[in-house]
């Protein structure tokens, strides 16, 4: 069998050089992870190939292989072919041949740029910056540079834009779409080395530091100087500000402290050709001409490199009480979270859900966690507030728990009674994500859909479903935002099928999002249109072709048409 | 049989801690409180006992300001029956503390008294220790089992966690018991019971009602914070390295 493919494999190759460009016979491709189940594949690719409007030479060779009809495996095809992540039926993307190879002499460019300290080619360290936090994303970059001010970023990024070469920048790659790492052989722009924090206002709270700065750092800061970071993410402990704000992160605490959107006072951001656009502000109000942070913040690193951020911090309030509450039915759920808006007001800082398969996943996959109740039910709350005065919001608390016992909204609960609590109830919540990566395989969507439908989705997809996989849901309840998540043992192409398009097409009906928080990155491009208007996705485009012509930055991910590759850029 | 657990309120585990300038004390002033770690597995530990059916009451007591009534309240709804509140504005000490158990001992008449080893605020680790000598009970300190035969009534087994490993003591009761980490992992106290503490009673009772006289036997003449770590020195070789450990850090 093995001996045929690799026939089959130089007969290919050799049509391939006959025909069209040399690019394409070569062999610098990237392969597939795992679980691809090719015949399924091959059909699909046929009907998208075909429909394709413009034909390259890359979609007619796949055409031709069709024609064939000889027994391919995955051994042939892994150096063509990625679609692990992408729907049966969305394009497969193979490498833009207009992006340039790397060379011995860019290298070289590289090192003068950032020093020999700057330049990874080690392979140990390339493989774990080429593998997202979830082990589903894999590329094949061959460089690695770390520069550490941002002259530097704009030096390499003008090389690369003359040269034509393809850039990821990354941060903590922490993210859950495939967005942080290389699709095939783009040169990954690490930000990690820029750490500074460069000022600190302790009146206003406004924050200046740099991109690579981590999360959990920055808040231990600011924390000494009695303020808090505006988001708190799972995540923290790797995540970094430039990456939290690319992606425009939301987090735990948005209820309380908004979006980034609102947070961030200003950006500096490298354009693909090298220019510094200093957007440094810091100031609260400033209405002077088009607010273009906004572009970069949520661009997902396509529309510029961030490099440096200033931040609005708020106070760090003394009192907080975390109280962990269970239900019976979604009803009482959505019954308490008005409830705790009415009677906690402005000190709820925090309302999460969790159901019970989520929680059976926390405590089964996560050390040192206990149930926090005796008994076993549907759904819990995650009910957090912070206030500045202690006794007044424990008065407010104690009402709330009262009413809510009262009318029968949560059937029981506990109030953590030091802080050691208060922290457990939290580890159960943020590592929920860690506990479906330890249980195999885990297909994630992030979904904002109005609160009533909430836990529709879940029950409808568990009928669709069946006993081929496990379907949790959790989230952040109080921004209408469900993680629905189904748990496999291994990922499967044919349970992808029954996933997708099911949660996206229900997920547009009721006009919601099909990425609340998480961004498109390389998973979900091919869903833009679910929750855009075709109008609104041409704008998009309008915009990548203006601040990134060669379409250099994080190529394949976010908009359609990149991530279709070919007819993304004009002739450059 | 009757538990009697003793409870203090310290600044939350969690919590930097920060030295007054005056350098009088800590800064409590705004800072999270809680109960006593060790204080909590002690409380626990009477509710398994009562919930074993060896006991039929667990008394809670805390003594302090106004405050103590929030971790009493804590107690409560974690299962204890009732509490008692000794009230007083002058700051305590351990040998104070143990006269105001022992005086509560001879009152209340508990089989065993449950303390946390130790305070995480002052690690003075006596009070347990002082009130059995007090009372002329017997002692296990750093509990990491305690066992309770249905045969063997009137004593209790207790494993203590020592320098050398464990050692199993048995006591004839009325005795003293302190706990250590590994005894148990205290229950979460949930909000059926937390609703009902609202409901249960809080003694209050003063030192003078008790017959005890307050005194300062220690006074805290400075608190102040561990010199800051300094940076370490590169030697070049091992003569050097000999040489400073011999004349500059004089260990050898």
């Amino acid at each position: 069998m093995w001996r045929r493919s690799k026939h089959a494999c130089l007969r290919a190759t050799q049509f391939a050089k006959l025909l069209f460009s040399p690019h394409l016979a070569d062999s610098s491709y990237l392969h597939i992870s795992t679980g691809l189940h090719l015949p399924a594949l091959l059909s699909a690719d046929v009907q998208s190939t075909c429909d394709a409007g413009e034909s390259t030479g890359i979609r007619i060779v796949s055409g031709v292989y069709m024609n064939w009809k000889r027994p391919l495996n995955q051994q042939f095809w892994k150096h063509w072919q990625r679609g692990l992540a992408t729907s049966p039926g969305a394009t497969k993307v193979f490498r833009d041949p207009r992006f340039a190879k790397l060379e011995e002499s860019d290298v070289q460019h590289f090192q003068e740029i950032v020093g020999d300290k700057g330049v990874i080619v080690d392979s140990s360290e390339l493989e774990v910056a080429n593998t997202d936090w979830m082990n589903k994303y894999h590329g094949q970059s061959q460089l690695l540079l770390r520069p550490q001010t941002t002259q530097q970023v704009a030096e390499i990024l003008k090389f690369c834009n003359s040269r034509c070469l393809a850039v990821v920048p990354q941060g903590g790659n922490t993210g859950l779409v495939g967005g942080s790492v290389p699709v095939f052989d783009e040169i990954i722009l690490n930000l990690g080395a820029m750490k500074s924090i460069l000022s600190f206002d302790e009146v206003s709270g406004i924050l200046v530091c740099e991109a690579g700065c981590i999360l959990e750092n920055l808040d231990t800061f600011v924390g000494t100087k009695g303020f808090t970071m505006p988001l708190d993410l799972g995540a923290k402990g790797s995540c970094q500000i430039g990456g939290n704000v690319s992606t425009n992160a939301g987090g735990l605490r948005l209820l309380r402290y908004g979006s980034l959107h609102g947070n961030v006072l200003g950006l500096e951001v490298v354009l693909a050709n090298g220019t510094v656009v200093d957007m440094l502000g810091t100031l609260r109000k400033d209405n002077t001409g088009y607010d273009l942070k906004q572009l970069f913040i949520g661009g997902e690193g396509t529309l510029g490199v961030v490099t440096k951020v200033s931040i609005l911090t708020p106070p760090k309030l003394a009192s907080t009480n975390v109280a962990f509450l269970a239900c019976e039915d979604y009803e009482s759920c959505q019954n308490a979270l008005k409830e705790a808006k009415k009677q906690l007001g402005e000190i709820l800082s925090a309302f999460e859900f969790i159901d019970r398969p989520a929680l059976d996943m926390a405590l089964c996959h996560l050390e040192g966690t206990r149930d926090p109740l005796p008994s076993k039910h549907n759904f819990y709350l995650l009910v957090e507030t912070t206030g500045s005065n202690e006794a007044h919001d424990k008065e407010k608390l104690d009402a709330f728990l009262e009413a809510g016992m009262e009318l029968g909204y949560f059937v029981d609960g506990t109030v953590a009674q030091d802080s050691t609590q208060a922290g457990s109830f939290w580890e159960i919540r943020e590592g929920i994500s860690e506990a479906l990566v330890k249980a195999g395989a885990v297909y994630k969507y992030d979904l904002s859909v109005p609160i009533k439908s909430f836990y529709r989705i879940v029950e409808d997809l568990r009928a669709q479903l069946g006993n081929a996989a496990v379907v949790v849901a959790y989230g952040h309840l109080g921004d209408g935002n469900v993680h629905l998540n189904v748990s496999a043992p291994k990922y499967d192409e044919q349970l992808l099928a029954k996933i997708e398009p099911f949660v996206y097409e229900w997920t547009a009906a009721c006009k919601g999002s099909v990425s609340a928080e998480h961004g498109l990155g390389f998973m979900k491009p091919h869903a833009l249109h679910y929750s855009k208007s075709e109008e609104a996705i041409h704008l998009m485009e309008g915009f990548k072709k203006l601040l990134d012509p060669k379409g250099i930055l994080n190529p394949y991910k976010v908009l359609p048409a990149c991530a279709a590759t070919s007819t993304c850029f004009v002739s450059v | 049989m009757k538990i009697m657990v003793a409870v203090k309120r310290v600044i939350d585990y969690a919590v930097k801690i920060r030295v007054k300038p005056d350098k009088s004390g800590v800064e409590t002033a705004n800072v999270k409180m809680s109960m006593n770690p060790f204080c909590e597995i002690a409380l626990e530990e009477a509710l398994r006992l009562r919930e074993a059916g060896h006991a039929s009451e667990v008394l809670v007591v805390s003594m302090g300001g106004a405050q103590c009534s929030d971790t009493l309240r804590t107690a409560l709804a974690m299962g204890a029956d009732r509490a008692i509140h000794v009230s007083t504005s002058h700051s305590l000490f351990p040998l104070t503390v143990a006269k105001l158990l022992q005086a509560l001992a001879t009152s209340e008449k508990p089989n065993i008294l449950l303390l946390g080893k130790q305070a995480i605020d002052d690690d003075a680790n006596q009070t347990g220790q002082m009130v059995a000598g007090l009372l002329q009970w017997p002692q296990g300190t750093f509990a990491s089992k305690v066992q309770m035969d249905k045969e063997a009534v009137g004593s209790v087994t207790v494993e203590r966690e020592v320098d050398g490993g464990l050692e199993t003591v048995k006591l004839q009761l009325p005795a003293v018991i302190t706990t250590d980490l590994r005894l148990n992992q205290p229950r979460y106290a949930t909000l059926p019971n937390i609703m009902k503490a609202k409901k249960k009673t809080i003694t209050q009772i003063t030192p003078e009602q008790l017959g005890v006289q307050i005194t300062s036997d220690l006074e805290i003449l400075e608190v102040f914070e561990p010199p800051k770590r300094k940076a370490g020195v590169i030697v070049a070789s091992v003569d050097e390295l000999l040489d400073k450990l011999k004349n500059e850090a004089h260990v050898i």
